[in-house]
């Protein structure tokens, strides 16, 4: 059953990728870092580069955290839909294989929030 | 056997309602918070009419309690006698 | 000359079924299927409408009876209450703000439940079934009326409750309740029956009746107190109706018990989700509490409603799944969702703060196993920048949970430090969850769900602008025009309490009630 209905009943999506005018959905959550309470949501277009998010968008979001500053970007582990993964910056989100609303973790090790609580 | 509870508000009117499940029902406990008490009881409770018309001096609609109710747990037997709470298990 | 012989007195049970089921008439002109569209398709098989019991027994001509004087009783007090500006009685302007959200989430949510029930006793073939569903599709309109009445005086003197039916359909947060009702009332009536008259009446809305409004009582708010045990004594009859319901649906035929059981699994968890904003309200929002969440919790969820489940054991019902995470998420909730609010206090209708010192001690003492360790290191700090100005607001917008629309806030069971992340691809796109059981609810219609309004994806959209905004002029400013499209007056209803416009009015007042100059 995909949904109790009187009749035959097909739900249209509200969020495919036509509607971002362009843009695809990245999900991005800092790992250890609950601060930040939720995981972030982004629109960019499939031909950005992902340094660029590293090194343009991110500051903006996670900038605040006195943990910020230290990490240590060669030794950071991403996760992607909970799998280890590996990105190229210099390649586009498209050339990394990132599709619309796709989620990506970041560990940061040795970095675990305020006073080690996660935060 | 599980508790079943009624909690009322507190004022004039329920002042002799509370006295009366109160004294119907030994096994009952009332527990207090502002503006309203909670009656726990084990098992079961009743509220009787004849023990409230006694109390206030006048005759006594079991109904009148929806103004005054809060809140409740519980199967309801309802007669124009007796009101009463209970589990099956 | 005649003699008037009186009649004796019916008794209550003659009473009701006169004026229930000697009322009805089956239908002649028409199929009774036709009349009674909706009562086959969601598979619950009924046989015998008559063995429908209403335990309360109430009839409309008592209904109407009782009902006037509870009114009488609620407006005199709100007149007392507004007349002696009763207002400037309550502990704290921070409490206010728990009463904006009761404004903007739970009131609409009367309406709704008003409109769901007028729907569900048109649909339902028998007569006790109808009667008692109009009695409360009266008293949920009752409800949002006498909610809208006693707030109302607070919205002279007092920011953020000017406009809650336009913020319901539109405010980020404000999407929680609304799809929570949204998915109720579009579900077939049984469903819609078991969803908000069982689970959601008779299991969660003491939770937010009892102790909070309690709360309000302890907290000097006497238009709040009054309205929430006005309307929870109606509770106190939906609640049965929702408990005899479900033993009814279970006594006419084995073959119901598996769906009923998917709805309580269902519509337990989608309570219990919708609820963390009330844990939040009791445990940050109360300047004076008379409880924490967690002993609300174990008070009307475990043991009233593991009493409730136990009984219902011998149908063949079982506690729903969601219970052990529910439990282990009762240490949790509050904290988790009061830091979300943090976060995100600049796009809300009302204002945030970080707790004092004595109100940490408080939540350490209710919270031993996990406020200090998990929670107090990231207040304080918060604590700390704020007074330095530096105060913590999350620009980026959050990922939601397609299902419950939360914010993806909750950790993952057995450890606090890690967000919960789940996801499903169904044709061919990917839907995200906070939780195992929200993923469940989608897999078992996701045609409904894939459906969802989500106010983070809405704004990216480009949904959320007033009307003729161009967001690709130059310094159009994404933020202003989504608070402009909620009718939020940045500045004002918004960002943090310390500062705010309310809180000067109010310390101003007082002060002035107090002297005569």
């Amino acid at each position: 059953m995909q949904v109790a209905a009187v009749k035959e009943y097909a739900g249209t999506p509200r969020d495919g990728v036509e509607n971002f005018h362009g843009n695809q959905l990245l999900y991005i959550g800092w790992d250890d870092h609950l601060m930040f309470c939720a995981p972030l949501t982004f629109p960019f277009p499939p031909t950005l580069r992902f340094g660029d998010i590293v090194e343009k968008v991110l500051p903006g979001a996670y900038g605040y955290h006195p943990d910020w500053a230290r990490v240590d970007w060669s030794k950071v582990e991403w996760l992607k839909s909970g799998q280890p993964w590996t990105p190229h910056f210099n390649r586009t989100l498209a050339e990394n294989g990132l599709g619309h609303k796709d989620v990506l973790r970041f560990r940061t090790p040795g970095l675990t929030g305020i006073q080690g609580s996660c935060s | 056997m599980s508790k079943v509870f009624i909690a009322l508000q507190t004022n004039d009117d329920t002042r002799p309602i509370i006295e009366s499940i109160l004294a119907d029902n030994p096994h009952a406990l009332p527990v207090e918070s502002p503006a309203m008490v909670k009656i726990d009881a084990e098992g079961r409770l009743t509220v009787k009419r004849e023990s409230i018309s006694e109390r206030i001096g006048r005759e006594f609609d079991l109904q009148e309690l929806h103004t005054h109710l809060i809140s409740l747990s519980g199967h309801i037997d309802e007669s124009d006698d007796e009101f009463t709470l209970h589990w099956n298990d | 000359m005649d003699m008037q012989v009186p009649k004796k007195k019916l008794g209550l049970k003659e009473r009701y079924t006169l004026m229930t089921r000697d009322l009805a008439w089956d239908t002649s002109y028409q199929p009774k299927e036709k009349v009674y569209p909706y009562a086959d398709y969601e598979g619950i098989k009924i046989h015998d409408w008559d063995k429908w019991e209403d335990p309360f027994r109430l009839t409309m001509d008592a209904y109407w009876k009782y009902q006037a004087e509870k009114e009488r009783k609620l407006y005199a007090i709100i007149d007392a209450y507004s007349q002696s500006n009763g207002h400037l009685g309550v502990t704290d302007a921070r409490y206010l703000n728990a009463i904006k959200i009761f404004l903007t989430a739970v009131t609409p949510l009367e309406y709704m439940a008003h409109r769901g029930f007028a729907h569900a006793g048109r649909a339902f073939p028998g007569p006790g079934a109808r009667v008692a569903c109009m009695m409360q599709a009266i008293d949920e309109m009752r409800h949002a009326q006498t909610q809208i009445h006693s707030l109302s005086n607070y919205n002279k003197y007092y920011n953020g409750f000017h406009d809650a039916p336009h913020m319901y359909d539109r405010v980020w947060y404000l999407s929680v309740p609304k799809s929570f009702f949204d998915d109720a009332i579009t579900a077939g009536p049984f469903e819609f029956i078991v969803s908000v008259g069982f689970s959601f009446e008779y299991v969660l809305t003491n939770l937010l009746f009892v102790p909070f409004v309690s709360g309000a009582a302890y907290n000097g708010d006497m238009g709040t107190m009054t309205f929430g045990f006005s309307a929870q004594s109606d509770e106190a009859r939906h609640m049965t109706l929702g408990l005899e319901c479900i033993k009814f649906i279970l006594e006419q035929d084995p073959a119901n018990l598996p769906i009923v059981q998917r709805w309580i699994d269902k519509w337990t968890w989608r309570g219990v989700r919708l609820l963390s904003i009330v844990a939040m309200m009791m445990d940050y929002m109360l300047p004076k509490r008379v409880m924490s969440w967690k002993e609300a919790w174990e008070i009307y969820f475990e043991e009233n409603g593991g009493a409730l489940f136990k009984d219902l054991a011998r149908y063949g019902i079982r506690m729903p799944d969601c219970c052990e995470q529910i439990r282990q998420e009762k240490d949790h909730l509050s904290h988790q969702v009061w830091a979300a609010f943090y976060n995100y206090s600049a796009a809300t209708d009302f204002h945030t703060w970080m707790p004092d010192e004595d109100e940490m001690k408080w939540l350490s003492q209710k919270y031993p196993d996990t406020f200090d360790q998990h929670y107090r290191p990231r207040f304080e700090f918060w604590r700390e920048q704020q007074q330095k100005g530096n105060r913590f607001y999350n620009k980026t917008l959050p990922m939601l949970c397609q299902t419950c629309q939360i914010p993806m806030l909750f950790t993952e069971p057995g450890d606090p430090t890690k967000i919960c992340y789940r996801e499903r691809d169904y044709k061919g796109s990917k839907y995200h969850f906070c939780s195992d059981h929200c993923q469940h609810i989608f897999d078992n219609e996701p045609e409904k769900y894939v459906q969802a309004w989500l106010p983070v994806h809405q704004i990216y959209q480009g949904n959320c602008f007033p009307e003729g905004s161009d967001p690709t002029a130059p310094g159009f400013d994404p933020l202003a025009a989504v608070l402009e499209h909620y009718r939020l007056n940045a500045g004002r209803d918004n960002g943090d309490f310390e500062g705010s416009e309310d809180q000067r009015n109010f310390e101003a007042w007082r002060g002035m009630a107090k002297r005569n100059d």
